[in-house]
């Protein structure tokens, strides 16, 4: 009976999509569950997922009023976007010489655009943080921002989308008396916006996750960025209270899982566009 | 009309090399400079705020290749990543396959899988840290009520870097398997059909006869990404075992983070730092040789 085989089959699908749905959700329902549960019930240590007594409003305020979380989701967003503005504003152009100008030097910088692609950011992270000791500038937006402000994979990727736009079209913006700069802005980079939106996505998640370069350079907690933020308190808040702890998570993850849910598309293309690499 | 030709190349190379100068420049400071600072650093004893700083030669290369520590901390990184790649591709391939067969729930598991990718590692580490817990987390709770005893995930020596491979796992999946979707979508759905007419009719006879070839490019892709990925591991080390118990989850760049910003050996850190970049860089190298095989697929 192939009706009844293929049932089968989809029962069998769906058991196993849902089991490793469970496992990936695991955490998350958890972190909500614990959020909201008083002290003693976390300690209890029951499978119970939803707690008798609702504790969320003393969790989600101790962990506002213990550390300083708004602030912290502050600077990340001034970090974030910093690094995408100058990133997109030196990248496009490097990008459009490098696929549509002739100029002495292309393919050498094409090729060092290349190798930095793959130098991750913990190998110039020592002698960056040196010469941010030196000139006093640790613990600053400028320090967290300078090691990303170059993005080989912004140019690589918007020179593969800028390769495709017509000659035609800028030849024809020349003969109207446009200049380069006003091409670049006002026409080409326009028309790749799939590709730096998915790009922008991309680089905010990255940035707001990071961790390595920020516990580097910053000492001073009033400058933590979310994930810095969330590890301070977790270290000053060990043991002692988890629903709060589970409460501050939340509230760390929360801004790109909502912008996550409401902008799938562009996420799904970001990684996507990894590939084109 | 050859006047307007040299104008035209004259205009071109001048603003092309105006464009791509401040790239460069930031390029060059925030990469090559360091770079060749780094490999300066690493053939001294410098520390910071030392005032004499001398050449050593070779000597912390030496050192690295004698140092417990490191020899420790390299072999649990290629450990972890050993069990991170086949998890993290396997499994996501999977799933891969089973979702791009979905049509009313393909956006439903897409969301799911891929929502450790978009969350914050640090906040989701201290989760895990959390349902992991030996007297408190629901994991423990769950084998108890099973009837086994207590596991503690993170402080048992043999078992706190595999626990940490899972975290691992559970966070590139949904990354992987949008990876693998998008290969998928790019197989022409003909190839199936005229599969059939030829007499591969069960999944698996698809499977090996059509998917797997077609997808290989992809999964060599996804392969070099995730080793790169699991490579680079800090994140969780630093937040849930701190290299411990007894050194068993001590990482590379866990180690150069202690020698360079914790006890400033940055002489030591250096080198190790260029430890780190050759890895990368054989990483890297495979990645473009793969590319380049896929270009004339």
């Amino acid at each position: 009976m192939p009706c009844l085989q293929r049932a089968i089959t989809r029962v069998l699908i769906h058991g196993v999509l849902m089991a490793g749905a469970a496992f990936m959700l695991l955490p998350f329902v958890w972190m909500l569950a614990t959020s909201i549960k008083p002290p003693e019930e976390v300690f209890s240590a029951t499978l119970r997922l939803l707690p008798t007594r609702f504790f969320g409003a003393e969790n989600y305020s101790f962990a506002l009023t213990q550390a300083p979380l708004l602030r912290f989701a502050i600077n990340g967003v001034i970090v974030c976007l910093g690094i995408l503005v100058v990133q997109l504003l030196v990248a496009i152009p490097c990008a459009y010489a490098l696929a549509k100008l002739r100029f002495p030097g292309r393919n050498l910088l094409f090729v060092l655009v290349l190798l930095a692609l793959a130098i991750p950011v913990q190998v110039p992270a020592l002698p960056l943080y040196i010469a941010l000791a030196e000139m006093e500038l640790l613990n600053t937006y400028l320090s967290l921002m300078l090691p990303f402000l170059f993005s080989a994979f912004a140019v690589f990727l918007l020179r593969q989308f800028f390769k495709s736009y017509p000659d035609d079209i800028i030849q024809a913006a020349r003969l109207d008396g446009m200049g380069e700069m006003e091409i670049v802005w006002r026409i080409v980079a326009p028309s790749a916006w799939p590709a730096i939106a998915a790009f922008s996505v991309f680089s905010v998640v990255a940035h707001w996750n990071d961790l390595y370069w920020p516990l580097i350079v910053i000492t001073d907690g009033g400058m933590a960025t979310p994930p810095l933020g969330m590890m301070l308190f977790a270290d000053a808040e060990t043991g002692s209270n988890y629903g709060a702890l589970m409460a501050a998570a939340t509230m760390l993850t929360a801004p790109l899982v909502v912008i996550f849910l409401f902008a799938r598309r562009w996420f799904i293309a970001g990684v996507t566009m990894t590939g084109v690499k | 009309m050859s006047a307007f030709r040299l104008r035209q190349a004259r205009i071109e190379r001048w603003t092309g090399l105006g464009f791509v100068t401040p790239a460069m420049l930031l390029f060059m400071l925030t990469s090559l400079i360091p770079l060749a600072v780094l490999l300066g650093l690493s053939f001294t004893n410098y520390e910071l705020g030392a005032v004499d700083t001398k050449s050593v030669g070779t000597a912390n290369f030496a050192k690295a290749v004698a140092d417990p520590v490191f020899r420790r901390s390299l072999g649990n990184t290629l450990l972890y990543v050993a069990i991170v790649l086949p998890g993290a591709v396997g499994l996501a391939l999977l799933i891969a396959i089973l979702v791009h067969g979905r049509r009313r729930s393909r956006g439903f598991y897409e969301v799911i899988y891929f929502l450790p990718v978009t969350s914050t590692l640090i906040a989701m580490a201290t989760v895990w840290q959390f349902l992991l817990h030996p007297r408190l987390g629901p994991v423990n709770a769950f084998l108890r009520l099973l009837g086994f005893d207590e596991v503690a995930f993170l402080s048992e020596p043999h078992l706190a870097l595999p626990t940490l491979a899972v975290v691992g796992i559970w966070q590139l999946l949904g990354f992987n398997m949008v990876l693998f979707l998008a290969g998928l979508s790019a197989i022409s759905k003909d190839l199936y059909e005229a599969a059939e007419v030829d007499g591969c009719v069960s999944g698996l006879d698809r499977f090996l006869t059509i998917t797997w070839p077609l997808l290989m490019p992809t999964t060599m892709f996804v392969m070099v990404t995730t080793s790169i990925t699991a490579f680079k591991i800090f994140d969780t080390v630093a937040v849930m075992t701190r290299g411990g118990p007894m050194g068993s989850s001590e990482v590379l760049l866990y180690n150069v983070y202690l020698e360079g910003f914790q006890y400033f050996h940055m002489g030591y850190a250096a080198a190790l730092t260029v430890i780190f970049l050759v890895f990368i860089l054989m990483f890297s190298a495979i990645q473009s040789f793969v590319l380049e095989r896929r270009t004339h697929y």
